[in-house]
């Protein structure tokens, strides 16, 4: 028996030790030659990723791994997709696992300087927010004194939430569930006052209850998460291809290229779209991919506005306004650096 | 045991000197290769700018955990969340070996029962809980748990004094006063005194066939010397109770429904295995000595304590370790439901928020396996005590 322990825990050792082997060959070219880009997603999260009942991946996070197969293979369809739990996924990346990651994670200095990972950029501005039954009568969240709170382990929401509370004084019992219909769960079946996750989640976990008129999120956003893609560091050409991605779909907002008058817009004169689209200049080439790669992404998502309003805006059941996440010409933080 | 003088032979050739020095150079060998393995991994990934090392055990966790042994804040260090998850590891499996055993062992025998109806309600309670897949029994007992409970503010309440509500059992706490320490010395003596008691008078009794009031004196030692003491003091006690502020019950001490689920599964899905093993050892004591038991005029309450039981352990006690190995291991299903235990705390949240997985994950792992060596350890003694000794 004791002979058998250890083997099983050198056993486990070896494959963490094996998992943290040297960063290879490039990862363009192990994409190239396997034919498909993998992508760590969210197992379900309405509006960001999930899948519906064939098992095709849709959502915003869904959409920038479509942009990324699409500038890459010119095919959106290259991709294989990967559920990862919060507690999973800067692992997977991290091992190899995945591709790229695009599972709403918070870009924080600890994650960007200490885990050998590189944050994209940001694709959703989002904050931590709380979720309360109407029943208590809360107003704000300086009311919640003394709450017991289910929140999701392996997430920025949990270190939030004990700052938020100690500094304004207040006492909490956390109770810490691995995935978030467990958390959810142990919400409805009223073991929490409160729910706390990052406010664009909060609508749709909501809207999964039995009863949702009987819970309200408050007005209260408590800290900042910028949410984007991650890749593994020391490989700077998939960084600069994983970046450019998401540039490129707000750069096509920006320039007014939908996916529906991509073709009009392939004939223009203009500098700026031409550049963007590939007709002009060699700037895909730079990176190892197509010149074309702007004009790849517009056919099979669409600019970014367009992304944003068919999974999380008016055309989703979220709704939600585009704020923070409006274009910096719209008074938002969106903002692509030029392709020139 | 005079065994004939041995031929000498030259220590190269002497098998067991030669199994001895194959067995330490297997150590040595394990031991290197998990050394390399360990230093290459950490290098790797300094090369690939992940941090490593345990720097971070002193660094501040900042995150709240629901329920601790041990005083423990959110400006902690992650070096006391291990603490924090351990204590709560072993609580529940503490709790769990107890109850499955006490469950097992009398599931065992009703099995075996005469009596119709009790056989056959041990039997469906095996034959039940030990198909259910343990995690799906943790999430019942927890949702049912849960379900079945009041929201706090309409709490069961006895006398203002404990309230079970889906926020779990909240009941007075005792807060000692001055001299209570005393009063605790006084208890332990006490008791170590009655055991030391019960020792010699037993012996005493097989020797020379004498009783001695051994109840009286120990009822003396351990409750009313103490009670004396404490009355003498003042009384040095007080309470204190919970009572219902805001959203929860401030104040006495909580029993959180995540660890009442956890332990109840535990208990009832080992208790099964239990009590296989309590009836096929009782089963493989030979029928002869119940007969001969029954013709001595024993009791069947007597034979069984007396000839079957003491017999029978010696065939329970070792897979009997296994399962509380099982029950051990299968503590960590803890975080499916939230109980803070060393998994869910430890090589969930601070793996999470330090990043660093292959130093936490081994700490963990060390864990498992001392706990287990540990349990391994004890089982093995006891089973040497009640062996067969071949005289
Ligand atoms: N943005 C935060 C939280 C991300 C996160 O995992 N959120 C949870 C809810 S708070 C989630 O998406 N859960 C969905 C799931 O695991 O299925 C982070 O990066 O740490």
């Amino acid at each position: 028996m004791k002979a058998s322990h250890l083997v099983v825990g050198f056993g486990a050792l070896a494959t963490v030790a094996m998992a943290a082997a040297p960063a290879s060959a490039a990862t363009l070219d192990t994409v190239k030659s396997r034919g498909q880009l993998v992508c760590g997603v969210n197992n379900s999260l309405p509006g960001f990723s999930a899948p519906d009942e064939k098992g095709q991946w849709s959502g915003l996070d869904v959409d920038y791994c479509k942009a990324m197969a699409a500038a890459i293979f010119g095919d959106p369809s290259k991709v294989k997709y990967v559920p990862l739990t919060a507690k999973e996924r800067l692992t997977a990346l991290q091992t190899g696992e995945i591709d790229v990651l695009a599972r709403n994670t918070t870009w924080t200095m600890s994650r960007d300087a200490s885990l050998g990972l590189n944050f994209v950029g940001v694709n959703y501005y989002d904050g931590q927010g709380f979720l309360v039954k109407k029943s208590l009568g809360v107003k704000a969240g300086k009311e919640l004194n003394g709450a017991s709170v289910c929140v999701q382990s392996g997430t920025t929401t949990e270190l939030n939430l004990a700052d938020y509370f100690r500094t304004h004084k207040m006492t909490y019992q956390s109770v810490v569930f691995d995935t978030s219909d467990q958390t959810l769960q142990g919400f409805e079946s009223d073991r929490c006052d409160v729910l706390t996750s990052d406010q664009s989640q909060l609508y749709g976990l909501r809207s999964k209850l039995p009863d949702p008129s009987k819970a309200v999120v408050l007005p209260d956003v408590i800290s900042k998460e910028p949410l984007g893609p991650v890749v593994r560091q020391g490989d700077e050409q998939w960084f600069d291809i994983a970046r450019w991605t998401l540039f490129a779909m707000l750069n096509l907002e920006e320039a007014g290229v939908t996916s529906k008058n991509l073709g009009e817009m392939l004939k223009t004169t203009n500098p700026d779209v031409k550049r963007l689209l590939g007709t002009d200049g060699e700037f895909g080439k730079q990176l190892g991919i197509t010149n074309d790669f702007g004009a790849q992404i517009a056919k099979a998502v669409g600019n970014y506005g367009e992304s944003f309003e068919r999974n999380v805006g008016e055309g989703s059941p979220l709704k939600i306004a585009r704020g923070l996440n409006a274009l910096w010409t719209n008074g938002g933080l969106m903002y692509g650096p030029p392709i020139r | 045991m005079n065994q004939p003088p041995k031929p000498r032979i030259k220590p190269w050739n002497d098998p067991r000197i030669r199994a001895w020095v194959a067995q330490i150079l297997a150590l040595v060998f394990v031991i290197w290769l998990a050394a390399t393995l360990f230093s290459n991994t950490l290098q790797n990934m300094e090369r690939r700018s992940i941090q490593t090392g345990f720097d971070f055990l002193s660094r501040t966790a900042g995150f709240g955990i629901s329920f601790s042994l041990i005083p423990y804040s959110e400006t902690d260090t992650y070096g006391r969340t291990f603490f924090v998850g351990l204590l709560n590891t072993i609580l529940v499996s503490g709790l769990g070996i107890v109850t499955a055993t006490i469950l097992g062992f009398v599931a065992g025998i009703a099995r075996l029962s005469s009596n119709w109806l009790v056989a056959r309600i041990a039997e469906v309670y095996v034959e039940i809980f030990r198909n259910i897949p343990l995690l799906l029994q943790i999430f019942f007992w927890y949702f049912a748990v849960l379900q079945a409970l009041p929201v706090p503010r309409q709490a069961f309440r006895i006398h203002d004094l404990f309230f079970l509500s889906k926020r779990g059992l909240n009941m007075p706490s005792p807060v000692a006063g001055p001299g209570m320490e005393w009063v605790t010395i006084l208890f332990l003596v006490g008791l170590v005194a009655t055991l030391l008691i019960g020792r010699w008078a037993r012996k005493r009794r097989e020797e020379t066939g004498q009783g001695f009031p051994f109840w009286r004196t120990a009822l003396g030692l351990v409750v009313v010397l103490p009670l004396a003491l404490f009355a003498l003091l003042g009384a040095p006690l007080s309470w204190d109770v919970p009572h219902l502020r805001g959203f929860n019950f401030v104040g006495g001490a909580t029993l959180l429904p995540e660890l009442v689920a956890l332990w109840f599964a535990l208990t009832i899905y080992t208790g099964t295995f239990i009590a296989e093993i309590v009836r096929s050892g009782i089963q493989a004591v030979s029928h002869g000595q119940t007969e001969a038991a029954a013709a001595l005029g024993l009791k069947r309450g007597q034979v069984t304590r007396l000839v079957v039981l003491p017999q029978a352990l010696r065939v329970i006690i070792p897979p009997l370790t296994s399962q509380y190995l099982n029950l051990t291991k299968n503590s960590s299903l803890a975080t499916a439901i939230g109980y803070p235990d060393l998994v869910n705390v430890f090589m969930g949240t601070t793996l999470n928020q330090t990043g660093q997985a292959v130093e936490v994950v081994a700490m963990t792992m060390g864990v498992y396996l001392t706990l287990s060596l540990t349990i391994s350890a004890v089982m093995n003694g006891y089973n040497r005590r009640v062996a067969l000794k071949e005289r």
